[in-house]
């Protein structure tokens, strides 16, 4: 599945969720749900200043790897999923389901890093058939 | 009699005024938080007046922002 795919079904199954962003290791934008191309940039320049804050408040604290997090406010809370290099990113409303939040984010970045996967393997069976 | 009535009444009202002005601070700082997972389950939860999370909780409220909500 590609991540536009991926995001938009993501939004479609969680109504808590208001914007996602999957951004790539590079910091590059790979799919949002934000319409307008500045403010999906800025909101992942945004996200990866995150992550490495939280990276480094983890560490301070001795966490080791950190994997997702959490920062709730009073407008709304970030969830933010870490997969190798890429990150998904989402906002949602106050006092969200925090579980169902992470488990939906981590299916939506499991679902594009299985696709090519999936691909590669059809592809070796042809080839092995062949 | 009556004015001793009103008197009791306003300490009464100011008292419970000041306790749900400081229990909804309580709430609030309770729900202004940052949680941090790690790869192998572990967490950790920043208190909104800590420095990191003050720092974390900025970024987020710029975030929340810049989508409009």
């Amino acid at each position: 599945m590609d991540a536009t795919q991926a995001l938009a079904d993501l939004t479609e199954i969680s109504s808590q969720i208001v914007h996602a962003t999957i951004v790539d290791g590079d910091g590059s934008v790979l799919a949002t749900t934000i319409a307008a191309e500045s403010v999906s940039r800025s909101f992942a320049n945004g996200v990866t200043k995150l992550v490495e804050e939280a990276g480094q408040a983890g560490s301070s604290r001795g966490l080791v790897g950190l994997a997702q997090f959490e920062a709730a406010t009073l407008e709304g809370s970030v969830f933010v999923v870490r997969r190798g290099a890429r990150v998904i990113a989402a906002t949602t409303r106050p006092d969200p389901t925090v579980g169902l939040v992470f488990y939906d984010l981590k299916h939506c970045l499991q679902s594009i890093d299985e696709a090519p996967k999936r691909a590669s393997r059809a592809r070796k069976k042809i080839d092995g058939e062949a | 009699m009556a004015k001793r009535k009103v008197v009791t009444g306003l300490l009464f009202a100011a008292g419970s005024l000041a306790g749900s002005l400081l229990y909804r601070r309580r709430t609030v700082r309770q729900r202004e938080r940052v949680d941090l997972f790690a790869e192998d389950g572990s967490m950790v939860s920043l208190a909104d007046g800590s420095p990191e999370a003050t720092e974390l909780l900025s970024l987020a409220r710029t975030l929340i922002a810049a989508n409009g909500q």
